[in-house]
C-alpha cells in the first residue's frame, strides 16, 4: 500500500485526480485560512499579555483567571451545561420515540406528523423565537425566582422542540438498517412488546442515541436567538452572556472563555466520530438536507 | 413491512404520546399563537385583540418594510451565490481526493460548523474592527511602504487612513458567507460523491476540456446537490438575526433584525408576528420550489 502511494506521487496527475492539482490546493488552502485564521488568531491573543489586545506582548494566563473567576461568566456557563445536559436527555427520549413510531407504524394522519417535525428544522430560528416569547408570556407562564435550576425550565423545554426532530431524524437513518425478524423472534419466544423493544430494539439504535444526543447536546450549547427570546435577567446563559460583553466591547476575557468552548467543542466533536465514524460529522446536516 | 397501528394498539399510544404533546404544546400552539397575533391589534399595554385585521401586513408591505424584506433578499442571494462559488471547488477537491483523505478533510470543514455561533462571529469582528487584526497588518505594510518611498527618494504617503471593515454591508455579507460555508459544501459533496465518475472519463477521453467537462457534464449530473445547499444557505441567510446586529452597521439591518425590535423593543407584537410569518411563508415558498424541481429531476433520471 505505501509503496504504491510513493509509486502514485512521482507520476502526475491522473485526469480525475483534481486533489493533486495546485489551483485545487491552493483554493482548498484559501478556504482553509479563511474558515481558520479568525478562530486560531481569537485564541492565540487570548494568551496575549496586553488589555487592548492587539500587538502580542508576551504570554499570560491572567484572562483565563480573569474569566474563570468571573463570576456571571461562570454561572451562565453552568447554565448552559445544565440546559444542554437536560435539553439533550428529554430530546432523546421524544426524538427516539418519535422516530420508532414512524418507522414502525402505519397510521391515519401519518404523513402529517412526518411533516410537522420537520417544520422546527426548516423553521427560522428568529420565528420559532418569537413564538417561544410570546408562549412563555401570555400562555404557559414559567413561575418567576423558581430556585435553580428549576428556573432553566422554559429554556430546556424550547431547546427540546428545535432538538428532538434532529434526533428522529439520526435514529431512523439508523432504524432502517434493523432486520425486523429479529423482533419476531423475540416476541416468539414469549417476550412482551416492551421487552421486545428495550431488549432488541434499543441496543440496535444504541450508536444513533449517542450520535443523536451528541447533536442535541451541540445544539442547545450553540443556541443564541432562541435562547434570547426566552431568558429572563436570572437565567442567562453562555451565548446570551457573551453577546452582551461583546456589544459594548472586545476583551481578552471574551477571548479567554470563547478559548473554553471551542476546546470543548472540538472534544465533542472528536467523540462524535469514535461513536459514529463521519457520519456523526454530517448528522445535523443531513437532517436539514432531508427536507 | 409496517404495521398497522391497530395491531398494537399500547405501545403505538405510548410511542405517539410523548412526541406528539411536545411537538403540539410546545411547537404548534407557539406558532399558532403568533399567526393569530399576526391579525389582532395591540389593545393598551399588554393586552392583544384578535380582530381579524390585515393591517399588520399591509403595514408590513409598506415601502419601509418592503425595501427591508428586498434587501434581506438580495443579501441572501448574494451570501447563497458566494457560498457555491466558494464552496463548489472545495467539494469537488473532497470528492477526488484520496479515500484515506475524505473524513479528514470534512472534518477540516465541518469543525468551524460545529463551534458556537457567537464565538465565530466576535471572531469576526476581532479581526475586522477598526483595530483588528487585518488594519494592524495594514497600517505596519503602510508605514513601512511610506518609509521605503522616502528612501528612495518620493514623497511619503499620506496619513494611515484604516479600512472601514466592520459595521457595513460588506461585514454582513462576509459573516454570512464565513458561517454557512459549510452548509453549501456538504450537500454538494454528498452529491458528487455519488456521481457515477466513468462519464466525466468519458467525456475527457473524447476531448472535452476540464471546464467544459465540469459545466456540461458535472454541474448538470449535480442539479440536485446545488438545489439543496442553495436551499439550505439560503434559508438561514435569510432569517439571519445575530450576524447583520454585530457586524452590520445601522442601514444594514436584515428582516430579523426589525422583528426582534417589534418584539423586545417596540413592543408591537402584532406586526412582529406579521413579519414573522412574511418570513415563515418565504421559507415554506423557497422548499415547495425545492420540492418541485426535486421531482422534476427524479421524473427525467426515471
Amino acid at each position: 500500500m505505501t509503496q504504491s502511494v510513493a509509486k502514485v506521487k512521482k507520476t502526475p496527475p491522473g485526469p480525475l485526480e483534481y486533489m493533486r492539482r495546485w489551483p485545487m490546493q491552493a483554493w482548498l488552502v484559501g478556504v482553509t485560512v479563511f474558515l481558520y485564521a479568525p478562530l486560531i488568531t481569537l485564541m492565540i491573543f487570548s494568551f496575549n499579555d496586553s488589555k487592548r489586545n492587539i500587538v502580542w506582548q508576551g504570554f499570560t494566563l491572567k484572562y483565563y483567571v480573569k474569566a474563570l473567576t468571573n463570576e456571571s461568566l461562570i454561572q451562565a456557563f453552568t447554565n448552559s451545561l445544565v440546559i444542554a445536559f437536560f435539553s439533550t436527555i428529554i430530546s432523546v427520549v421524544v426524538g427516539a420515540m418519535a422516530a420508532i413510531l414512524l418507522w414502525r407504524f402505519r397510521f391515519p394522519g401519518k404523513t402529517a406528523l412526518d411533516g410537522a417535525m420537520s417544520i422546527p428544522i426548516v423553521v427560522p430560528e428568529i420565528c420559532m423565537g418569537v413564538g417561544m416569547l410570546v408562549f412563555f408570556a401570555k400562555v404557559f407562564p414559567w413561575p418567576q425566582g423558581m430556585i435553580w435550576p428549576l428556573n432553566l425550565g422554559a429554556i430546556i423545554i424550547a431547546h427540546v422542540s428545535f432538538s428532538f426532530p434532529f434526533v428522529a431524524v439520526v435514529v431512523r437513518a439508523r432504524l432502517a438498517s434493523f432486520n425486523r425478524e429479529l423482533e419476531e423472534a423475540a416476541k416468539d419466544l414469549g417476550a412482551s412488546e416492551i421487552r421486545t423493544l428495550l431488549d432488541v430494539l434499543v441496543p440496535h439504535i444504541k450508536p444513533s442515541l449517542l450520535a443523536g444526543g451528541l447533536l442535541a447536546f451541540t445544539l442547545s450549547l450553540d443556541d443564541f436567538v432562541i435562547t434570547f427570546f426566552t431568558a429572563g435577567p436570572d437565567t442567562v446563559t453562555f451565548p446570551v452572556k457573551v453577546y452582551s460583553m461583546v456589544r459594548f466591547s472586545v476583551t481578552p476575557e471574551v477571548n479567554a472563555a470563547s478559548t473554553i468552548l471551542i476546546v470543548v467543542t472540538v472534544i465533542l466533536t472528536f467523540f462524535a466520530l469514535k461513536f459514529q465514524g463521519s457520519d456523526a460529522l454530517t448528522a445535523g446536516h443531513g437532517a436539514a438536507d432531508k427536507k | 413491512m409496517e404495521q398497522s397501528w391497530r395491531q398494537a394498539k399500547s405501545i403505538f399510544g405510548l410511542l405517539l404520546s410523548a412526541p406528539l404533546f411536545w411537538l403540539a404544546f410546545f411547537f404548534i400552539v407557539p406558532m399558532g399563537i403568533v399567526w393569530l397575533y399576526s391579525f389582532g391589534e395591540n389593545r393598551g399595554l399588554v393586552d392583544i385583540a384578535f380582530t381579524g385585521t390585515w393591517k399588520n401586513y399591509a403595514r408590513a408591505l409598506e415601502p419601509l418594510y418592503l425595501g427591508i424584506f428586498v434587501k434581506s433578499l438580495y443579501v441572501a442571494a448574494l451570501t447563497t451565490f458566494l457560498c457555491l462559488v466558494v464552496g463548489f471547488p472545495v467539494a469537488l477537491a473532497i470528492t477526488f481526493a484520496a479515500d484515506k483523505w475524505k473524513p479528514w478533510l470534512l472534518l477540516l470543514i465541518m469543525l468551524p460548523f460545529w463551534t458556537n455561533l457567537l464565538i465565530r462571529t466576535y471572531a469576526l469582528i476581532a479581526v475586522l474592527r477598526t483595530e483588528g487584526y487585518v488594519n494592524q497588518t495594514y497600517e505596519v505594510l503602510w508605514t513601512n511602504a511610506g518609509g521605503l518611498m522616502t528612501l528612495v527618494g518620493l514623497a511619503p504617503l499620506g496619513e494611515f487612513q484604516p479600512l472601514d471593515l466592520l459595521h457595513n454591508n460588506f461585514a454582513v455579507i462576509f459573516g454570512l458567507v464565513y458561517v454557512h460555508l459549510p452548509f453549501m459544501i456538504l450537500p454538494l459533496y454528498s452529491t458528487l460523491d455519488r456521481m457515477d465518475r466513468s462519464l466525466l472519463e468519458a467525456s475527457l477521453d473524447l476531448g472535452a476540456g476540464h471546464f467544459r467537462t465540469l459545466w456540461s457534464i458535472v454541474v448538470p449530473m449535480s442539479a440536485a446537490g446545488i438545489a439543496s445547499g442553495i436551499l439550505i444557505t439560503f434559508i438561514p441567510a435569510l432569517g439571519a438575526y445575530l450576524t447583520p446586529d454585530l457586524l452590520g452597521g445601522p442601514e444594514s439591518q436584515m428582516i430579523a433584525n426589525v422583528i426582534e425590535r417589534q418584539f423586545k423593543r417596540a413592543n408591537d407584537w402584532p406586526f412582529g408576528a406579521a413579519l414573522s410569518f412574511l418570513l415563515v411563508y418565504l421559507t415554506f415558498i423557497g422548499i415547495a420550489i425545492q420540492g418541485m424541481l426535486d421531482k422534476q429531476n427524479r421524473g427525467r433520471a426515471a
